[in-house]
């Protein structure tokens, strides 16, 4: 019982100290994991590793957050999956916490509302940089434009919420690649290797 | 109020495939139209603040909105909300990953799924940028937005530079322009 009392401390600390280096979003998160993990508690190998990442970027949520309680569940179960979670989240929370009461604070402030001006021009230009990139992976063929052009098209209509675009999404998926094989093609479904980089 | 918070978030939650900026358009949608919390210029600013900051760009809006509305009760309540389906299907996917991972009908879908999550986030760059005015009718304030755009566009993909790099000089550049 003590062990793994614990064990349980010592994933929420592990975590814990890797806050910090989530600077870089979720997939740069994978070189500490590497690190703290494989390398100095030599609780899991680098192979599985790759097989957690893979499996964190498919559940929906943050790859950084799924990793974390993938691995703490691998360790000690559902009570390793929570200790992890708190663990990597907490720092993030705080933070968060602190800089919205600063917003709020700050933000009737002309200098603070100046700068804020620039930067909803910026947040669009952020968003529009991950659009980029996920659709560097995600076009590959004619059928994935149309889809995807459809997908802005019927979101600027305002008749669809997002929760049915994406349920229309995954059966177009399946509907594309049943149709093709009908008619003899093969469609290449596996993802290329994600772009390791800060911002997902 | 957090029965509210929590719903919505969960679903959020439950929705998210591709990523942190694949949340962007859910949250858009819930918070800005079917809510109403706050106008689009607040979740821009709270979109800035979230991708600054370390941690997951997603649970930081969460933290953020949540504690908007309702303090940090409300703050825990929707970032615990938005991560519990997380930590559900993570607990499912460990027994059943191995099994199902390379399975023809996933895979088919998640091919749908990428350019319909693609072309989501187009969606929500669309109206953060309607909000913002870049693509208002030819004042000098929409060019100066649209330049700003464009600045920090090159900043991001062709200088590599970190977004929480690009918001401050945003920022000043903002103090500079329109102070």
């Amino acid at each position: 019982m003590n062990a793994k009392r614990k064990l349980l401390g010592s994933i929420f600390l592990t975590f814990l100290k890797m806050g910090p280096f989530t600077f870089g979003g979720g997939y740069a998160l994978i070189p500490v994991i590497e690190r703290e993990i494989v390398e100095k508690r030599k609780w899991l190998h680098s192979n599985d590793v790759a097989d957690i990442v893979a499996v964190s970027g498919s559940v929906p949520g943050a790859v950084a957050v799924n990793s974390a309680t993938f691995i703490g569940y691998r360790l000690a179960g559902t009570g390793g999956a929570v200790a992890a979670l708190l663990g990597i989240f907490l720092p993030t929370f705080v933070l968060m916490i602190g800089l919205s009461l600063m917003y709020i604070h700050l933000k009737d402030n002309p200098k603070i509302e100046a700068a804020f001006l620039s930067i909803r021009a910026t947040v669009v230009a952020l968003i529009a940089y991950a659009a980029i990139k996920i659709a560097k992976t995600a076009i590959v063929d004619f059928s994935t434009g149309a889809l995807a052009a459809i997908a802005v098209g019927l979101l600027l209509s305002g008749y669809v919420h997002p929760v049915w675009l994406i349920a229309f999404g995954a059966l177009s998926g399946i509907a594309v690649v049943k149709v093709r094989a009908l008619l003899g093609k093969k469609t290449k479904i596996d993802e290329e290797e994600p772009v390791y980089d800060y911002m997902i | 109020m957090l029965i509210d918070l929590f719903l919505t978030f969960f679903m959020i939650g439950l929705l998210s495939f591709g990523g942190g900026y694949a949340m962007i358009p859910l949250i858009q949608e819930e918070v800005l139209y079917r809510h109403r919390w706050m106008d689009a210029s607040q979740l821009s600013d709270i979109v800035a603040v979230a991708g600054m900051s370390p941690g997951p760009i997603a649970t930081n809006i969460a933290v953020a909105v949540g504690y908007q509305q309702a303090g940090t009760v409300g703050a825990i309540v929707s970032s615990l909300a938005m991560i519990l389906p997380s930590l559900a299907l993570i607990l499912l996917a460990g027994k059943l990953f191995f099994r199902y991972r390379d399975n023809e009908l996933i895979k088919s879908s998640f091919f749908g799924l990428r350019p319909t999550v693609a072309g989501m986030i187009v969606y929500a760059a669309i109206v953060f940028a309607q909000n913002s005015g870049i693509t208002a009718r030819m004042t000098w304030f929409a060019w100066s937005q649209l330049l700003i755009f464009a600045g920090s566009l090159f900043a991001l993909i062709f200088l590599r530079k970190h977004p929480f790099y690009v918001v401050v000089l945003s920022g000043l550049v903002g103090i500079a322009v329109y102070g």
